[in-house]
C-alpha cells in the first residue's frame, strides 16, 4: 500500500503534476490526486519524509532528468516537475530533522546589477527548488552591496550569479571583489552563468563555477556536495 | 477521407487583377495570332472540326498545320474543364481532391532524374586535433534502375508531407526497353506506394497495358473512374507554340479514357520564352490553355490540371537555372492565372541547382517551396531530392524535404485567434503577474502535448557540430526499413499474367518464394 502510494508520486513528478488540476505529460489524468495531495496523503499514512523525498520525489526527477537528456522530455516538463517537487518540499519542510542533508542546502540568487534579464535566473531558481535547495531569490539589478548583506544574514552555501550581457558581467566580478573585501569570499561558493559569461570568464574572476544551464548548475552542486562528503 | 494538403488563407499574390486581364488577353492573342504550329495532324483536324483556322505549313520538313484558335473555342473549354479534379490512391485515405476554386496545396515528388545518388559517410581527423574525428559525406552517382524507384516509391511511401508520388528516377536498366518501359514504372512506383501515382508515358502503345494494371489493381473500369490510382503528365508543347506530334497524341487518347492528366508546360525564359515576366507567362498561358481546350474538344470533362513548370535560363550556360528568383516569380504567376479559370494547377518548386544536400541546395529550394506554396497551387511538385536541376535524385534530400515542408505546412496553419482564446490568454497572463517569476513557460506543455509548438529540427548535431546530413541518412535508413503494403498477391499474379514486359524481380511474392 505505502509503496503504491510511493510509486504513484513518483509518476506523478513524472508528469510533472503539481495539483489534481494538472493534466500531466499524457493529458488524461485531471482529477486524480497530484504530488501535493499525494504528499499529504502519504504523511498521514506515516510514511517517512525521507522516503517521500528519496524514493518518491528525488527518483521521479531522475527519471524526468533521463527523459530530458533523451530529448523526449522539453524544459517546460522538467520545469513543471521541478514546480511539483519544490511545492512538495514546502509541505515536508516542518517534518524534517534541523539536521536533514535535504535542510542544509541554502542557495541565494541574484541577476547583477545593471542587468535587468532573468528568465535564465528564474528557470534556474525553480530547477534547484525542485532539486530540494532553499532558494533565496534576490530579483534583479541587484548591487554587490545588498549581496553582501544577504551573504552576511542568510549565510547561503552557495550564490548564483547571473547576467546577460558583456556589459553587466563586470558587476560579477566587482560583486566577488566585494564578498573579499568583507571577509565573506569563503564563506560562499559563487556559481556563475548567461548568455555573456563562459568558463574562462569564471576563472578570470575567480568565481568557483560557470554553468551553462540550470541542469548544469544542478550537477556542479552535486559534484560540490561529493567534495565536501 | 482523403489527404488534408494545406489549406493557405490567404494566398500570396504577385500579380494584380488588372495584370491577369492583360495577360490573358495577351495569350488570347497569341493563340490567335501567330497561333499553335501543329506537327499533329488529328489535333489540327479536330481544331478545323471546331471552328479554328487550320493552314497547312507547306514550307517546313515535317508535315505541319498552323491553328489559330479563336478565344470562344478556350473559353468554352475552361468552362467545361472539371474544377475539382480527384486523384486516387491504392489506400483511398491517399485520395486528393484538388479543387481549382480553393488553394488547397498537395505535394508531390518528381521529376523524372538520370542519375541517383548514394552516400556514404567516411571518417577525418582534425587536422589539429587528431582526438575528434569527423564524419564526411561523400556522394556516389549512377544511373538509375527500377529497383531504385521501388525504393524511391517506398521511401516517399513514408515521407509524411508528400502527398503524391511522380517517379523521380529513370529506370535504365539493360532490359528495360521502349516497350516496356511504361509496365514497369507504373508497376514499381503503384506496389511500393499507397498514394497516388502521377507519371509521364514514354510509349503510347503502352496507354491501355497501364491503364488496364490500374484496373486490376482496383477492380475495374468504373471502380477506376471513381478511384483514379494513376495519372498522366503530357508535355504536349515544346515552346515556343509547337504541338509535338507523339505527346500530342498521348494527350488525346488520355483525354478519349477519361483520366486524369496534367498539361504540363515547361518554357525558358530567355530562350525558348522571352525573359521578361509578362511575355513567358502570356505564353505559357497560351500554351497550355491551347492543350486544355484540345482535351476538352476531345472529350469534355476531361480532368486536367493547368501545368506551369517555367524556369529561367541560366546565362553562362543556357540550362535551367530553377534556383533563379525569377523562375519562381514565373511560377506564382501562373499560379495566379489558374485560379483565375478557377482551374486545379499543377506548378513547381525546389528544383536547385546545386549538385549535392547542401546549404546551397538548401537555400535554393526553399526559396522556392516557401514562396510558391504561399501562392496556393493545388498540386505542387516540388522535387522532392531533385539536385542538379532535374538530373539528379538523393533519397536523402528527400528526406530534409520532407521535413522542410513538414515546417512549411506547420507555418500555415490558421491563426487560432478568437475571443475564447483571447480570454485564455488573458486568464493566463493574470497567473503568471501573480508569480514570483512571472514566467509563462508552464502553460507551454498543454500546446505541446496536443501539437500546437513546433518540435526542433530534427537533424540539429550537438554543440558546433553540423550534423545535418549524417541524421538525415540515419532517418532515411529508418524508413526504408518501415514496411510498406504491396499490392496483393493474388492481384500481383493476375497483373504477372494479363499485363506483358513486367520484369520478374519486381514480383515481390515471387521473390521471397525464391529465397
Amino acid at each position: 500500500m505505502k509503496e503504491d502510494m510511493i510509486a504513484l508520486l513518483k509518476e506523478n513528478v513524472i508528469q510533472g503534476r503539481r495539483t489534481k488540476d494538472d493534466e500531466g505529460v499524457d493529458g488524461n489524468m485531471v482529477g486524480t490526486p497530484a504530488v501535493l495531495e499525494l504528499v499529504q496523503l502519504a504523511l498521514e499514512s506515516d510514511i517517512a519524509p525521507e522516503i517521500i523525498i528519496k524514493q518518491g520525489l528525488t527518483a521521479g526527477m531522475q527519471v524526468v532528468g533521463d527523459k530530458f537528456a533523451t530529448k523526449e522530455y522539453f524544459i517546460p516538463d522538467m520545469l513543471a516537475s521541478a514546480e511539483a517537487v519544490s511545492g512538495a518540499m514546502d509541505i515536508l519542510k516542518p517534518y524534517l530533522d534541523e539536521s536533514s542533508t535535504m535542510t542544509n542546502r541554502k542557495f541565494a540568487i541574484a541577476t547583477v546589477k545593471g542587468d535587468i534579464h532573468d528568465i535564465g535566473k528564474n528557470i534556474v531558481a525553480i530547477l534547484l527548488k525542485g532539486a530540494g535547495y532553499e532558494v533565496k531569490d534576490l530579483g534583479i539589478d541587484v548591487s554587490p552591496e545588498k549581496i553582501v548583506a544577504v551573504v552576511r544574514e542568510y549565510k547561503p552555501d552557495f550564490l548564483g550569479l547571473s547576467a546577460l550581457l558583456t556589459t553587466t558581467m563586470v558587476a560579477m566580478g566587482k560583486t566577488i571583489e566585494a564578498l573579499k573585501e568583507n571577509g565573506l569570499r569563503d564563506k560562499v561558493k559563487v556559481l556563475i552563468g548567461g548568455a555573456a559569461v563562459s568558463e574562462e570568464y569564471a576563472q578570470e574572476i575567480e568565481a568557483d563555477a560557470y554553468c551553462a544551464d540550470g541542469f548544469h548548475a544542478i550537477k556542479v552542486l552535486e559534484d560540490f556536495q561529493k567534495v565536501k562528503l | 477521407m482523403a489527404r488534408e494538403g494545406i489549406l493557405v488563407h490567404s494566398p500570396y499574390e504577385r500579380i494584380t487583377e488588372e495584370q491577369i486581364k492583360q495577360i490573358h488577353h495577351a495569350s488570347m492573342q497569341v493563340l490567335n495570332d501567330p497561333g499553335i504550329i501543329s506537327f499533329n495532324c488529328e489535333a489540327a483536324e479536330i481544331f478545323r472540326a471546331n471552328g479554328a483556322e487550320v493552314t497547312p505549313i507547306t514550307s517546313a520538313d515535317n508535315p505541319c498545320w498552323l491553328v489559330r484558335i479563336p478565344e470562344k473555342l478556350v473559353l468554352q473549354a475552361i468552362s467545361s474543364a472539371p474544377k475539382i479534379v480527384k486523384l486516387g490512391a491504392r489506400n483511398k485515405d491517399n485520395s486528393l481532391f484538388l479543387n481549382g476554386e480553393e488553394p488547397r496545396v498537395f505535394f508531390a515528388s518528381g521529376s523524372e532524374t538520370n542519375i541517383w545518388l548514394d552516400v556514404d559517410f567516411q571518417t577525418y581527423v582534425k587536422k589539429y586535433n587528431p582526438g575528434i574525428e569527423i564524419l564526411v559525406p561523400e556522394f556516389h552517382p549512377r544511373r538509375g534502375t527500377v529497383l531504385d524507384l521501388c525504393q524511391a516509391a517506398h521511401l516517399c511511401e513514408h515521407l509524411e508531407s508528400l502527398d503524391a508520388f511522380i517517379r523521380p528516377v529513370n529506370i535504365q536498366d539493360e532490359d528495360i526497353t521502349e516497350d516496356n518501359k511504361d509496365v514497369n514504372k507504373f508497376f514499381a512506383s503503384l506496389n511500393n506506394t499507397t498514394k497516388h501515382v502521377m507519371a509521364g508515358l514514354t510509349s503510347l502503345e503502352q496507354l491501355d497495358n497501364v491503364i488496364n494494371m490500374a484496373k486490376l489493381i482496383v477492380g475495374g473500369e468504373e471502380e477506376l473512374k471513381e478511384n483514379p490510382i494513376i495519372s498522366f503528365i503530357t508535355c504536349l508543347v515544346k515552346s515556343p507554340l509547337q504541338f509535338i506530334d507523339d505527346s500530342t497524341q498521348t494527350l488525346i487518347e488520355i483525354s478519349r479514357r477519361g483520366l486524369p492528366v496534367a498539361i504540363a508546360i515547361s518554357p525558358q525564359g530567355g530562350t525558348t520564352a522571352p525573359i521578361k515576366e509578362d511575355g513567358i507567362v502570356a505564353q505559357l498561358n497560351a500554351e497550355v490553355l491551347a492543350g486544355i481546350t484540345l482535351s476538352q474538344l476531345v472529350n469534355k470533362g476531361t480532368p486536367v490540371l493547368y501545368g506551369s513548370v517555367p524556369v529561367r535560363a541560366r546565362l553562362d550556360n543556357l540550362s535551367d537555372s530553377y534556383g533563379a528568383p525569377e523562375s519562381s516569380q514565373y511560377n506564382i504567376d501562373c499560379v495566379q492565372m489558374a485560379r483565375s479559370y478557377n482551374l486545379p494547377c499543377y506548378s513547381t518548386a525546389g528544383v536547385c541547382d546545386a549538385k549535392i544536400p547542401g546549404i546551397q541546395s538548401s537555400v535554393e529550394r526553399l526559396f522556392s517551396d516557401i514562396i510558391v506554396t504561399l501562392s496556393g497551387p493545388q498540386y505542387l511538385h516540388c522535387a522532392y531530392g531533385l539536385l542538379a536541376g532535374n538530373a539528379t535524385f538523393c533519397p536523402l534530400q528527400a528526406v530534409l524535404d520532407d521535413v522542410h515542408f513538414q515546417m512549411i505546412k506547420f507555418f500555415l496553419r490558421p491563426p487560432r485567434i478568437s475571443q475564447a482564446e483571447v480570454d485564455i490568454s488573458l486568464t493566463q497572463l493574470n497567473e503568471v503577474m501573480g508569480t514570483p517569476q512571472k514566467l509563462y513557460i508552464r502553460y507551454i506543455r498543454h500546446m505541446l502535448r496536443s501539437g500546437q509548438v513546433s518540435l526542433p529540427y530534427p537533424f540539429e548535431g550537438e554543440g558546433e557540430t553540423d550534423n545535418v546530413l549524417v541524421l538525415a541518412h540515419a532517418r532515411m535508413k529508418q524508413v526504408i526499413l518501415q514496411p510498406v503494403e504491396h499490392i496483393d498477391s493474388a492481384t500481383t499474379s493476375k497483373i504477372f499474367q494479363e499485363i506483358p514486359g513486367i520484369l520478374p524481380r519486381l514480383d515481390v511474392y515471387e521473390q521471397r518464394r525464391k529465397q
